[in-house]
């Protein structure tokens, strides 16, 4: 047994037992949906519908219908994909990179992270899908034996190591999260009945809990969580190569893939916040998404968001440093060009905001961590707008400057990939553990309110557990 | 296919890590297997399993991907239809990393993945062989195999009680 000092703060609150655990988790899977969670996936469906709508409209006529014109060729549809791949990115650090720090409190986080991440990453993908305009010909992108004289993809281009990344991502982001499912699906379907024990039955690959298991399991969930962590940096570095490789005064910059996943990172575990405060509130897990876990995770916002600010001011530092007059104006652009209001809407929702977490006030305070995570998504968004745009569309031809603005279609799009996002999360939270049951479990006899206060009294430490 | 097993059921890991080394030191009657519904750390040297393997399996397979990924694009680009892009060297190995980089990945992560579903028998639909429903939930379990503890069943019993075994019972189940 590891020894934990009982001046920890509490992961598990109140009074627990394992069966506690496993009918607090596995309860909402087995009860009828809660009136709150229809009435969100209607809400969700509804928005999922007017994606169809709007996608279905741009497949009949082209991507014409979209703002873009020939200076401003990359608009919402880039902004929105960089926009939900750094959405996922908080999931796999949470899942990854928490366990090899051995950080305990992801196991009450890292599940519905995880799942946010592979829904993000598909919201995400289908804009490059769409953006290349006839996706039924999009395996022309792959290297596959041809008709065309077996010309092969260029490997050179940035595009196509984006394919790899984000497939490869999305794919072992899945497996990961589908092997952490495993024993949990096994305790639904141990509990279950009738049809639902045959499909969890199905679902959990006969899982069996055996020591032999256990051990073979811990092994792999670690090499997995090797294998991400290098995994989600490469993503988004890949991902800003699209804009760092190219010749574009306020694209090309070397401070691109640290800042990018930082940025990530950030918007990531915003959008953890602001799920999960509803969450854990809607499927009353408060006892196991506590205070504590909330805490933390605005301290890595506010680390991520420092680490963001100041490459924002390094990067406008740099513009001017290098003496590159193009740079320069790009920057200048920027700041006070025609879409200010879109850079100073980022420098204050991601420079300034995240500063607020200083106070531990507003760290426990769910309205406040609440409010200000939805200003660090918008800023993030914002962020991806004003690099886009920002830097396209005054090239180096005065006589081809332009201005963007996104038409109905972009719109409803982007409105609609949160239906998307939300309906797969909506079903998600219904029909499967949203908490890793075996893995809180381990934390119970070192981490929770009744087990640090037991050690307390061993230790003969006066221990000020507050109890939020 | 059915055996007879002698299991012991505990509802605490510690109580039963504690009666699994008891148990061994006055019986030495071999354990067949523990079921828990998480993972006990230190239970591997008390049942005397060595370390799995798959890390020389994922390291293979990293190897297998990283050459795969390397080799095609190698092939591809600078054999099989060298394409002449601004001029740039054919094998421009620094543009070759992270496709290289993400086939490792993926192959290693599906193959080691594999490994261990192939090795330990599980695949959609498997059945379930546990002593008992509630092992995936709050339940310990230890089984020794009947006809590998011969005559020992009964001082094999009787230490699981004595070292807090909430229930001892030898069941014909599939494990």
């Amino acid at each position: 047994m590891t020894y934990e000092s009982p001046l920890r703060r509490p992961l598990i609150t109140g009074k627990t037992s394992y069966k506690q655990i496993t009918d607090d988790i596995a309860g909402p899977v087995e009860a009828k949906p809660t009136k709150w969670w229809t009435y969100g996936f209607a809400v969700s469906f509804a928005a999922l519908c007017l994606y169809l709508f709007s996608v279905g409209y741009l497949l009949f006529t082209g991507v014409g219908v979209w703002g873009l014109n020939k200076t401003v060729d990359w608009g919402w549809d880039i902004t929105n994909f960089v926009f939900w791949v750094g959405i996922g990115h908080a999931g796999t650090l949470i899942s990854a990179v928490l366990l090899l720090f051995r950080q305990k409190w992801r196991t009450a986080v890292n599940r519905s992270a995880e799942a946010m991440t592979i829904f993000a990453v598909v919201c995400a993908g289908m804009y490059p899908l769409l953006h290349a305009g006839r996706p039924w010909v999009i395996y022309w992108g792959l290297p596959l034996p041809n008709t065309f004289g077996s010309l092969w993809v260029n490997f050179n281009s940035p595009l196509l190591w984006d394919i790899f990344a984000i497939s490869t991502y999305f794919s072992v982001s899945l497996v990961f999260w589908y092997v952490g499912l495993i024993p949990d699906i096994a305790t639904i379907r141990d509990r279950a009945t009738g049809l639902s024990k045959t499909i969890y039955g199905v679902l959990s690959f006969g899982w069996n809990g055996s020591a032999k298991a256990w051990s073979r399991f811990e092994v792999v969930s670690l090499i997995l969580a090797g294998l991400s962590t290098p995994l989600v940096l490469s993503v988004h570095t890949i991902v800003s190569f699209d804009f760092a490789t190219s010749v574009i005064p306020g694209w090309h910059t070397t401070i691109f893939p640290p800042y990018f996943v930082a940025g990530a990172i950030f918007s990531g575990f915003a959008m953890v916040l602001t799920l999960l405060i509803i969450a854990r509130k809607a499927m009353r897990l408060e006892h196991l998404i506590t205070l504590n876990h909330i805490d933390v995770m605005c301290k890595i916002i506010m680390v991520t968001g420092s680490i963001v600010g100041s490459a924002y001011i390094t990067e406008f530092f740099i513009a001017w440093y290098s003496a590159v007059e193009y740079e320069r104006y790009a920057f200048i652009n920027r700041a006070f060009g025609p879409y200010w209001w879109a850079y100073w809407s980022m420098m204050t929702c991601n420079v300034i905001t995240p500063q607020l977490f200083w106070s531990r006030k507003l760290r426990r305070n769910l309205l406040a961590v609440f409010i200000i995570s939805i200003f660090v998504n918008i800023g993030m968004w914002f962020e991806r707008f004003v690099i886009i745009v920002t830097s396209l569309h005054r090239d180096y031809l005065p006589s081809s400057w332009a201005m963007y603005s996104p038409t109905w279609v972009e719109i409803s799009m982007f409105v609609g990939s949160f239906g998307l996002f939300f309906t797969l999360f909506f079903l998600f939270a219904k029909f499967l553990p949203v908490i890793a049951i075996a893995e809180v479990k381990t934390v119970v006899k070192t981490s929770s309110e009744e087990f640090i206060a037991e050690t307390a009294k061993k230790d003969g430490i006066q221990v000020p557990i507050e109890v939020d | 296919m059915k055996n007879k097993y002698l299991l012991g059921f505990f509802n605490d890991e510690e109580v039963l890590m504690h009666a699994l080394e008891e148990v061994k030191k006055e019986t030495q009657a071999p354990i067949h297997e523990v079921y828990s519904p998480f993972p006990i750390h230190g239970i591997d040297d008390i049942l005397g399993y060595k370390r799995t393997r798959l890390p020389i399996a994922a390291f293979l397979f990293g190897c297998v991907g990283l050459s795969c990924g390397l080799g095609m694009q190698t092939w591809m680009l600078g054999y099989d239809w060298p394409m002449n892009i601004g001029g740039k060297p054919y094998l421009a190995w620094p543009d070759f990393v992270p496709v290289s980089f993400e086939f490792t990945v993926l192959v290693t992560a599906f193959g080691m993945v594999g490994t261990f579903l192939l090795a330990s028998g599980f695949f959609p639909g498997a059945p379930a062989k546990i002593p008992d429903p509630r092992v995936t939930d709050d339940l310990f379990c230890v089984a020794f195999n009947s006809s590998a503890i011969g005559d020992k069943a009964q001082a094999i019993t009787q230490a699981l009680k004595h070292h807090g075994a909430i229930e001892v019972r030898e069941q014909e189940v599939e494990l």
